[in-house]
């Protein structure tokens, strides 16, 4: 198997891009990471997407995206794990260079949710759950994550409030990145006056629906030669499933999928845990993060949550978490998440993080969940210096 | 308008009907043609009992498609008293009196309809015990 | 008249109750629409929940009625049910009924509608099946979520809830058929036209050449044809559109206020239509001694009164105590406001 490096790195803002249509916010961040690493030459195109089908009417997004980024001809498929989507199109583009097939593959995701009514949106991204016993007995995605947040709460005698440290860091984070949708900071106080959304879940514990597109250029050490500004490898990208349905796992307080690809990724990498220099979790909802940093063996189980509140995901801390913003600040477009996380790693092990820079970074990983931990990406990646 | 979809599970919507395998003794809700502990094709359709508890809870404000009108509505995860753990409505029930742990028992309820002309959708819900014990 | 008795003797096997947990005190709607807190005919009346219809309230009555009767629902060969506000215009709530309970496939299943006396059409339907030894359980209910005209007298008292029977043979029986009769005319006291929401009256019409006049001569009758007086029976129960028009039928027939105590739920749930004198008669079979004997006299608009008599036996005392009785339904009450009830019954313009 061949060593893989990223080489460029490609974001549009996240928001409501109310002028801009799927296709253009692709091409834009496809166009934006060819530049970061000053080529043209693509081999192959993976589009991770979740929602276009049922929020753009468009499906088949490979042949779409390349033809609209100028690669009009190439390899391009879409890839799709619901909120995964990004993370495992990743996957498949680290695939393809590692085998030798291929020599430079470009990943970009891309999500367009503000084209339609929100109750549209609701349904859509129930669509990553158990369409038969879990949507269609009047489950929402929120309502999933606010039983499982119940539990949590329960089982590991915490309160919601306790919660309030991941949201404060992630909007903190978010103030110092262009990219990032809620560009300003909430105090513990704010968080705890929060309106539900799900009981116990708050405006505050969800991540917003939002429009964007990240890319990452993944290349062979040949191809790589030459090529951008600061080259980072990719230790492993692994991805673990789960039951589709939260209520048939053993242990729904355990992302035995998040257990299964870190503990692949760590051992492929050769690393612990302690190793890990930054954490861009899946913060889509404040008990994922606390449950993404247990299974991932940065916490005790039932520990996570004191783990946040603890200081060391702070910018300075033992493991900046979310330090571009999360899924919370910087943004959810869920299909393109998980190259957001991946791009924002690398800006981290480049050096380019600004005033979210942590100091000596090496080692940085990425998770990223799809639906309610039933697909979970973990992706490592190392600075070439 | 999704008839035989839903036609095809209205066993275990109705009834509550799952599998029990015959090879591990594993019950299984929903049903499974392979058993989710030991993955024997060898399962057999049995109606359960309906009763169980309350393992989490919470309220949906906007839901799914058709499930507008019943909005705002409890969902939760119910442990079964033979062992699988289920996602459904309460009903029956005020929001402040819902605990974890507190009994519950199936009932048959409308879920949805498909629109004003569809068919409509029923399943199972779960409503604390008429009659204690 | 002659009484009808089948061929072998049947009774009731098993029942159950139902009756949604929401109430409409009638004080709500005399002040939403008379301006006043005079009420109405009844206390209050039953109202179903979003996720209520006469499907899913006969499923839960049916599965009271076969857990009490304790046999194989596999073993029941008919499901009727009787009501005026089934789910469906085509489609029937039977074959619904069934497959919830585990009838299917070998049973025959149907809808009955005959204004109110649907339910003891479909009884009288199942005491011939089972009486002629077509089948040996045979499952009828009476059920309704009926609707008044938004400020029509019928508002105040149209309810929901009704009940369910397996009929069976005598041997089984918590309560045997001793015979029965029915009485019927063509008189448009009552009636809805398909694809009318709400049903017309003949206002006072409806009392004596309807309900008097059928529930009279049908009681009347039976007893004449069995060789009873209202002496012999411990207890009677009577349709109930309201609290005055059964007090008034059963007192011209010769039964007292205490005779008719245990079956008088109107001025607590309403009129539950199809319901309403089957469900009198389950709270009734669940406070019966052995040897009671019970008259249950129906009415239905258009018009006609089912008069049936029942003796209880000693399987009274064996059944099953977890099961919930006629009267714990009736006492769950939460009050609703009109603009709650307004949602519930779909009366709010949403799309």
């Amino acid at each position: 198997m061949s060593e893989v490096f990223a080489v460029g790195i490609g974001q549009t803002e996240v928001g409501e891009h109310w002028d801009r249509s799927l296709r253009q916010l692709g091409a834009a961040a496809a166009r934006a990471a060819l530049a970061d690493a000053g080529t043209d030459r693509v081999d192959a195109l993976y589009v991770g997407n979740m929602l276009a089908g049922d929020l753009s009417g468009q499906h088949h997004l490979g042949p779409l995206i390349a033809e609209h980024a100028g690669l009009l001809g190439i390899e391009a498929v879409a890839v799709e794990a619901a909120c995964g989507s990004g993370g495992a199109a990743f996957r498949t583009a680290f695939l393809a260079v590692a085998s030798g097939h291929v020599e430079a593959a470009l990943v970009v995701g891309v999500e367009k949710m503000t084209d339609r009514p929100g109750k549209e949106v609701t349904q859509g991204l129930v669509t990553a759950a158990d369409a038969d016993f879990e949507s269609q007995i009047g489950l929402s995605f929120v309502a999933i994550n606010a039983l499982l947040m119940r539990r949590y709460l329960l089982e590991h005698r915490v309160s919601r409030d306790d919660f309030a440290p991941f949201i404060v860091n992630a909007h903190a984070n978010a103030v110092h990145n262009p990219m990032a949708m809620y560009r300003f900071a909430v105090s513990a106080a704010e968080f705890s006056r929060q309106a539900m959304v799900a009981d116990p879940i708050s405006v505050l514990d969800s991540s917003p629906v939002c429009d964007g597109a990240a890319a990452v250029l993944l290349c062979s050490r040949d191809r790589a030669r030459g090529l951008g500004r600061n080259a980072a490898r990719v230790r492993a990208c692994t991805v673990g499933t789960d039951t589709i349905a939260l209520h048939d796992r053993r242990d729904p307080l355990e992302l035995a999928a998040a257990v299964r690809s870190s503990r692949r990724a760590y051992e492929l990498a050769g690393i612990q845990p302690r190793d890990i220099d930054l954490f861009e979790a899946h913060d889509a909802f404040s008990i994922m993060t606390a449950l993404s940093l247990e299974a991932a063996g940065f916490a005790e189980r039932g520990r996570g949550v004191a783990f946040g509140a603890s200081g060391a995901i702070a910018i300075d801390g033992d493991l900046p978490l979310s330090t571009m913003g999360g899924l919370k600040a910087r943004g959810h477009p869920v299909g393109a998440t998980g190259v957001y996380q991946i791009a924002e790693v690398l800006l981290q092990l480049r050096g380019e993080a600004g005033q979210n820079q942590v100091k000596n970074a090496t080692l940085g990983m990425a998770q990223n969940i799809g639906g309610s931990g039933a697909t979970v990406v973990t992706t490592v990646l190392e600075a070439v210096r | 308008m999704e008839v035989p979809r839903h036609w095809r599970t209205q066993s275990a919507r109705y009834a509550l009907e799952g599998t029990v395998c015959q090879r591990c003794g594993e019950t299984s809700f929903p049903p499974r043609d392979l058993c989710s502990r030991c993955g024997s094709g060898e399962v057999i359709a049995k109606r359960l009992s309906g009763r169980g508890e309350i393992y989490s809870y919470s309220t949906v404000f906007q839901g799914p498609n058709g499930f507008a009108e019943y909005a705002p509505y409890l969902v939760a995860l119910v442990r079964l008293a033979e062992g699988p753990l289920v996602a459904a409505q309460l009903t029956d029930v005020d929001p402040d009196a819902v605990q974890i742990g507190m009994p519950v028992e199936m009932v048959t309820r409308r879920l949805r309809e498909d629109g004003p002309k569809g068919i409509v959708v029923y399943g199972y819900k779960f409503r604390p015990p008429l009659v204690a014990g | 008249m002659k009484a009808m008795k089948p061929s072998r003797d049947v009774g009731v096997v098993g029942y159950g109750a139902y009756v949604p947990r929401f109430r409409l005190p009638s004080t709500e709607v005399s002040r939403v629409w008379s301006g006043t807190a005079a009420g109405g005919p009844v206390a209050a009346k039953s109202v179903p929940g979003l996720d209520e219809d006469v499907v899913t309230m006969s499923v839960e009555a049916v599965r009271s009625a076969v857990r009490r009767a304790r046999i194989d629902p596999a073993a029941i060969g008919a499901v009727w049910v009787g009501s005026e506000s089934h789910p469906y215009a085509v489609k029937p709530t039977g074959t619904i009924v069934a497959e919830a309970i585990g009838a299917v496939p070998a049973t025959l299943a149907a809808d009955l509608e005959f204004a109110c006396k649907a339910g003891t059409e479909a009884i009288e339907a199942a005491i011939g099946l089972v009486g002629s030894g077509m089948t040996d359980y045979a499952v009828a209910v009476g059920m309704d979520t009926a609707q008044g005209r938004p400020g029509d007298a019928l508002e105040y008292t149209a309810g929901a809830g009704g009940a369910a029977f397996v009929i069976g043979p005598a041997a089984e029986s918590v309560a045997i058929l001793e015979g029965s009769l029915s009485y019927v005319t063509d008189t448009p006291d009552f009636w809805r036209r398909q694809y009318a929401l709400y049903p017309e009256h003949g206002a006072r019409f409806t009392g004596v050449p309807a309900y008097f006049k059928h529930v009279g001569a049908a009681g009347r009758a039976l007893m004449d044809a069995l060789g009873t007086t209202a002496a012999d029976y411990a207890h009677a129960v009577f349709h109930q559109p309201n609290t005055k028009f059964p007090t008034k039928a059963a007192k011209d027939l010769g039964f007292s206020a205490a005779q008719l105590r245990l079956g008088m739920l109107a001025n607590e749930i309403g009129n539950t239509y199809a319901g309403a004198a089957i469900l009198g008669f389950t709270a009734i079979l669940d406070e019966a001694k052995p040897g009671d004997r019970v008259l249950v006299v129906s009415f239905g608009s258009g018009a006609g009164s089912d008069a049936l008599s029942f003796r209880v036996t000693e399987r009274i005392t064996e059944l099953p105590r977890d099961i919930p009785a006629t009267r714990t339904y009736v006492a769950r009450a939460v009050p609703l406001d009109y603009a709650l009830y307004a949602r519930n019954r779909r009366k709010i313009m949403v799309e």
